[in-house]
C-alpha cells in the first residue's frame, strides 16, 4: 500500500503512484454505459437528464446501448407489472458482468402510487440485485445524476480480492438470477428468496 | 341533435319490435341512456350509424362495468289461506300478511357505449347492454364490425371483466398475460395475498393486512414485517 | 380533402362486411415467414409496448400489437379511493401531459356533480393546457426523428424547449411532470403577476424555436423521402376506428373537440385547426408544427386577456365530497387526443365506476392497416408518428 502522503507528494513531483485497483476501479467507474431502458414515467426524466440542460455526458454516462449484451447498468426506471417481471430478470441476465443496477423512482423500489394495484410488482428488488435507490416520483435529473455519483463510489471502493469484490471476480457468485413463470394468478415464485430475504414477522 | 326521446322513437320505427329502454340519469350532466336488448343490438348499432340524420359514426368509449348480486330484504304483501274458528265453525278465510321476505337480486355485467358524430358534431348518445348473469352466460354481441374502435376496448372488457363478444373477430386477452385466470376489475376479486406492511390509514388495506395476519397465523408485524 | 360529411356517404355506400378490417396479407411465392417479436424491450417502442411481426423478407405481411407491460391497474385503485385522490393518478396516465390529464378529469367530476369554474381559473387552464400540448407535440416530434435515425439532435432541440415549459409547471405547481394542479371547480393555486410575465417571455420565444425546428426538419429531404407516402391512413377508416387527434386531423377530417364542444372558454379564442391531406407520416408530423403555431396563438390571447378575480367555484367541496348518484362522461382534446372520462357515482365518496377513454390505445387501432406491406424501418416511423405513451396506453 502507497502512503497516501507520499503519494501525494509524488504527484506534485509529476510522477503518479497508482495501484492496480484504482486504476481498474477508475476505468471502470468512467465509463458506465446504460442500457436504453423505459418503463413508464421515470423514464422522461431519465432522457431529460441525458439531454442538454443536465448533461449526464459528464459522468461518462451518455451512451445508451439498446442492448443489454453491451450495457453496464440498468436503470429500472419506472413501475415494473408483473406482466413485465419476467422480461427485465432476464434482460439483467444478459447483461454481462460487471452489471449494476439502479431503482429509479417509488415504483421500481417497492411499487410506489401503484402499490395496490393486482398488476404491479412490489419492488424490483425481489428478483434480482439493486445497487442504489433513488426515491422520488419521478426522481429529479438531479437525484439520478447522484445516483450515478453514488454508484461510482460504490464502485471506486470495490476491492479486486477477497470480501465484498465484484461479482465477476468471484467465482461462487450467481450469475444467472432464476425467471420468474407467469401463473395462473400471480408470478410463480413470490421473489426470490436468495435476493431479498422475505422480511420476518417480530412476534 | 335529436333529443334522446326522438332517437328511441326513430329505433323504434326503423327497426320494429327492437328492445330499447330509456335509462334517466339523474346527474346534471344529464346524459341519458338506451338500454339495448342484445339480441337487437347490432341491428340497432348499424341504423344509428348509417341514418343520414342521425350518423353516429365514431364509437368513442367502451365502458365495462360490474353489478354483483345483492342480498335485499323487503318487506312483501302476502296472500294465504288459513283456516279459522269463525262464529265457532271453522271457515277458510284470506288474509294478508307483511312478511319479510330475502330476495337475491341477480347481478350482471354491464356494457356502456359513448356514441358521437364526426359528420354532424353532434353527440353523445349512451347506450347500455346487460348480461344475463356473471357466471355462465355472460355473452353479448361485439359492435366492432360496425366501429373498429371497439376491437381493443372490447377485449380490455373480456379481459378485465369476462363478457364474452361474440362476433368479436380476435377475441383475446388484451391487458393480463395469457395463462391468467381471473377477471381482476370485477368487483369480488381477490388480490393474490403478497401483502406488505405499510403505514396507511386506508380501510381497505388495512383490511388486506388482518387478513394477511390471519392467513399466515401471525400475530403482530413490526417495522417492515411482510411475513411468511 | 374528404370532409366528414363525404366520409359520413361513403359509409353508407360501403356495407359490406368487413371493409373496416385490415386486409390479410400473403407472402410471394414460397417465402417463408419471418415471425419478430418487437418489444417489450425495443429503443423505439417509447417503453415497453410489443408488436409481434410476421415479415416477408423486409415486407411486414401481419402485425399484432401487445399490451398491458405497464397495465398498473389506475383504473381499479381509483375504484377504492375518493374522487380527489385520484387526481394524481391521472397525472401518471399520459406522463408527458400531466395538466391536460388533470383537466380532463376535473371535468368530467364537475359534470357529474355541476360546478361551475370561475373565469380565471379557466384561462388558467387553457394556458397550462395549451403549454402542455406544445411541450408535448415537441417532444413527440423529437421522439419520432430519433427513431428515424437523427441520433439526439432534434429531441435535444424539443427537450431543451420543454425544459422552459416545465419550469414553469414548476414554479406554480410544484412539480416538473406531476402537477395535480387541478381541483374540481378549480384550480389548486393561484398565478402570481410575476409568473405570467414569466410565462409571457417563455411564449415570445417560442416562435423562434417553432421557425428554428422547422427550419432543421421540414424541408430537410431524408425527412420527407422517409415520411411522404409513408403509413397512409384514410379518413373514412380513421373515423370509423376512432381516431383523434392530430392523427385524425392529418387524415383530413375536421373534428377538434375544442371547437365542437367548446369545453372551458375555447370559443373565445380565434384559432385554426389544421388538416393534413394525404394521411401519412409527414402529414401527421406537419399537424402537429402547425398545431404548436396555433396554440401559441391562443396563448397570447389568453395570456392578455386573464381577468382578475377567485379560482375556485365557492360551492365546491374538496373534502366530504359525495356526488348525487349518476353519470357522466367528459372528455377534452388532450394532445393525444380524446381523453375522456366516465364515472359512475352511487352516492357514495368513492366513483363506482371509474373509466378512462385512452386516445394513445384507440390510436392504436389502426396500426396494423398502416403498416402492412411496408418495410420494417417505416414500421417504426410509423408507430412514432401515431405518438402514444404506455401509461396511457395500458394505464
Ligand atoms: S415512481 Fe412515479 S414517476 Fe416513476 S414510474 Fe412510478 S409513478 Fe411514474
Amino acid at each position: 500500500m502507497v502512503d497516501q502522503q507520499l503519494k501525494i507528494e509524488l504527484g506534485k513531483q509529476g510522477v503518479l503512484v497508482t495501484t492496480i485497483e484504482e486504476l481498474y476501479n477508475w476505468g471502470r467507474r468512467s465509463s458506465i454505459w446504460p442500457m436504453q431502458f423505459g418503463l413508464a414515467c421515470c423514464a422522461i426524466e431519465m432522457i431529460a437528464t441525458t439531454m442538454a440542460r443536465y448533461d449526464l455526458a459528464r459522468f461518462g454516462a451518455e451512451v445508451f446501448r439498446p442492448s443489454p449484451r453491451q450495457a453496464d447498468l440498468m436503470i429500472i426506471s419506472g413501475t415494473v407489472t408483473k406482466k413485465m417481471a419476467p422480461q427485465v430478470v432476464r434482460l439483467y441476465n444478459q447483461m454481462a458482468e460487471p452489471r449494476y443496477v439502479i431503482a429509479m423512482g417509488a415504483c421500481a423500489i417497492s411499487g410506489g402510487p401503484f402499490k395496490q394495484g393486482y398488476n404491479v410488482l412490489k419492488g424490483i428488488d425481489r428478483y434480482i440485485p439493486v445497487d442504489v435507490h433513488i426515491p422520488g416520483c419521478p426522481p429529479r435529473p438531479e437525484a439520478l445524476i447522484q445516483a450515478f455519483m453514488t454508484l461510482q463510489k460504490k464502485i471506486d471502493a470495490q476491492p479486486l480480492t477477497g470480501e465484498g469484490r465484484p461479482r465477476h471476480l468471484d467465482a461462487a457468485a450467481q450469475g444467472e438470477f432464476p425467471v420468474p413463470e407467469q401463473g395462473e394468478h400471480d408470478l410463480e415464485p413470490t421473489s426470490n428468496k436468495g435476493v431479498w430475504p422475505v422480511p420476518v414477522v417480530i412476534r | 341533435m335529436k333529443s334522446i326521446e326522438e332517437i328511441k322513437s326513430a329505433i323504434e320505427a326503423a327497426i320494429p319490435g327492437a328492445g330499447v329502454e330509456l335509462i334517466p340519469n339523474p346527474s346534471p350532466s344529464g346524459q341519458h341512456s338506451l338500454r339495448l336488448a342484445p339480441a337487437d343490438a347490432v341491428e340497432v348499432a348499424r341504423f344509428l350509424r348509417d341514418d343520414a340524420e342521425l350518423a353516429f359514426d365514431f364509437l368513442s368509449n367502451v365502458t365495462g362495468v360490474d353489478w354483483p348480486g345483492k342480498e335485499i330484504t323487503e318487506k312483501v304483501k302476502v296472500t294465504r289461506t288459513v283456516t279459522r274458528i269463525v262464529d265457532g265453525v271453522e271457515q277458510q278465510v284470506e288474509e294478508t300478511v307483511e312478511e319479510p321476505r330475502k330476495r337475491v337480486e341477480p347481478g350482471c355485467l354491464e356494457v356502456v357505449y359513448h356514441l358521437f358524430s364526426m359528420a354532424k358534431k353532434h353527440g353523445p348518445i349512451v347506450l347500455r347492454m346487460r348480461t344475463v348473469n356473471r357466471t355462465d352466460q355472460v355473452e353479448l354481441p361485439s359492435v366492432t364490425p360496425i366501429w373498429r374502435s371497439a376491437e381493443f376496448q372490447e377485449r380490455e372488457i373480456f379481459d378485465l371483466y369476462g363478457v364474452v363478444f361474440t362476433g368479436h373477430p380476435d377475441l383475446r386477452r388484451l391487458l393480463m398475460w395469457k395463462g391468467f385466470k381471473d377477471h381482476p376489475m370485477r368487483r369480488d376479486y381477490v388480490d393474490p395475498d403478497d401483502f406488505e406492511y405499510e403505514p396507511t390509514a386506508h380501510d381497505s388495506v388495512l383490511a388486506r393486512a388482518a387478513a394477511h395476519k390471519a392467513a399466515i397465523g401471525g400475530v403482530a408485524q413490526k417495522g417492515t414485517g411482510a411475513g411468511e | 380533402m374528404t370532409t366528414p360529411a363525404a366520409t359520413s356517404a361513403f359509409l353508407r355506400e360501403k356495407m359490406e362486411e368487413g371493409w373496416n378490417r385490415p386486409p390479410i396479407m400473403e407472402p410471394d411465392g414460397e417465402a417463408e415467414l419471418l415471425e419478430v417479436a418487437m418489444g417489450p424491450h425495443h429503443p423505439s417502442t417509447h417503453g415497453v409496448f410489443r408488436m409481434d411481426l410476421a415479415l416477408d423478407g423486409e415486407r411486414v405481411i401481419r402485425l399484432k400489437p401487445v399490451f398491458g407491460y405497464l397495465h398498473r391497474n389506475h383504473e381499479k385503485i381509483a375504484e377504492g379511493v375518493s374522487y380527489l385522490a385520484s387526481m394524481p393518478y391521472t397525472d401518471r396516465l399520459d406522463y408527458i401531459c400531466s395538466l391536460t390529464n388533470n383537466w380532463a378529469y376535473a371535468l368530467a367530476v364537475e359534470k357529474l356533480t355541476g360546478q361551475e369554474v370561475p373565469e380565471r381559473a379557466e384561462y388558467i387552464r387553457v394556458i397550462l393546457g395549451e403549454l402542455t400540448r406544445i411541450q408535448n407535440h415537441a417532444s413527440s416530434i423529437g421522439f419520432l426523428l430519433q427513431e428515424m435515425g437523427a441520433s439526439g439532435t432534434p429531441l435535444m432541440y424539443a427537450f431543451k424547449e420543454r425544459e422552459k415549459i416545465l419550469d414553469l409547471f414548476e414554479s406554480l405547481t410544484g412539480s416538473r411532470m406531476m402537477c395535480n394542479y387541478m381541483r374540481f371547480g378549480g384550480c389548486r393555486v393561484d398565478v402570481s403577476a410575476a409568473w405570467l410575465d414569466a410565462a409571457r417571455k417563455v411564449v415570445a420565444g417560442l416562435p423562434g424555436f417553432i421557425d428554428e425546428f422547422e427550419n432543421l426538419l421540414s424541408g430537410n429531404e431524408i425527412l420527407m423521402a422517409r415520411c411522404q407516402g409513408v403509413g397512409i391512413l384514410r379518413p373514412e377508416l380513421a373515423v370509423n376506428a376512432g381516431v383523434t387527434g392530430p392523427m385524425l386531423r392529418g387524415s383530413g377530417v375536421n373534428y377538434d373537440i375544442r371547437k365542437i364542444d367548446h369545453y372551458g372558454i375555447y370559443d373565445r379564442f380565434r384559432f385554426r385547426v389544421p388538416l393534413g391531406d394525404h394521411g401519412d407520416v409527414y402529414d401527421r408530423y406537419m399537424v402537429r408544427i402547425l398545431e404548436m403555431r396555433e396554440s401559441i396563438a391562443i396563448l397570447n390571447q389568453a395570456l392578455k386577456e386573464i381577468p382578475g378575480g377567485s379560482i375556485m367555484d365557492p360551492k365546491a367541496k374538496i373534502r366530504g365530497f359525495r356526488p348525487k348518484p349518476g353519470e357522466a362522461y367528459g372528455r377534452i382534446e388532450a394532445p393525444k387526443g380524446e381523453l375522456g372520462f366516465y364515472l359512475i357515482s352511487d352516492g357514495g365518496p368513492n366513483p363506482y365506476r371509474y373509466r378512462v377513454r385512452p386516445p394513445s390505445l384507440i390510436n392504436l387501432t389502426v396500426l396494423e392497416d398502416m403498416c402492412l406491406g411496408s418495410n420494417v424501418a417505416d414500421v417504426v416511423l410509423i408507430f412514432g408518428s401515431v405518438d402514444i405513451v404506455l401509461g396511457e396506453v395500458d394505464r
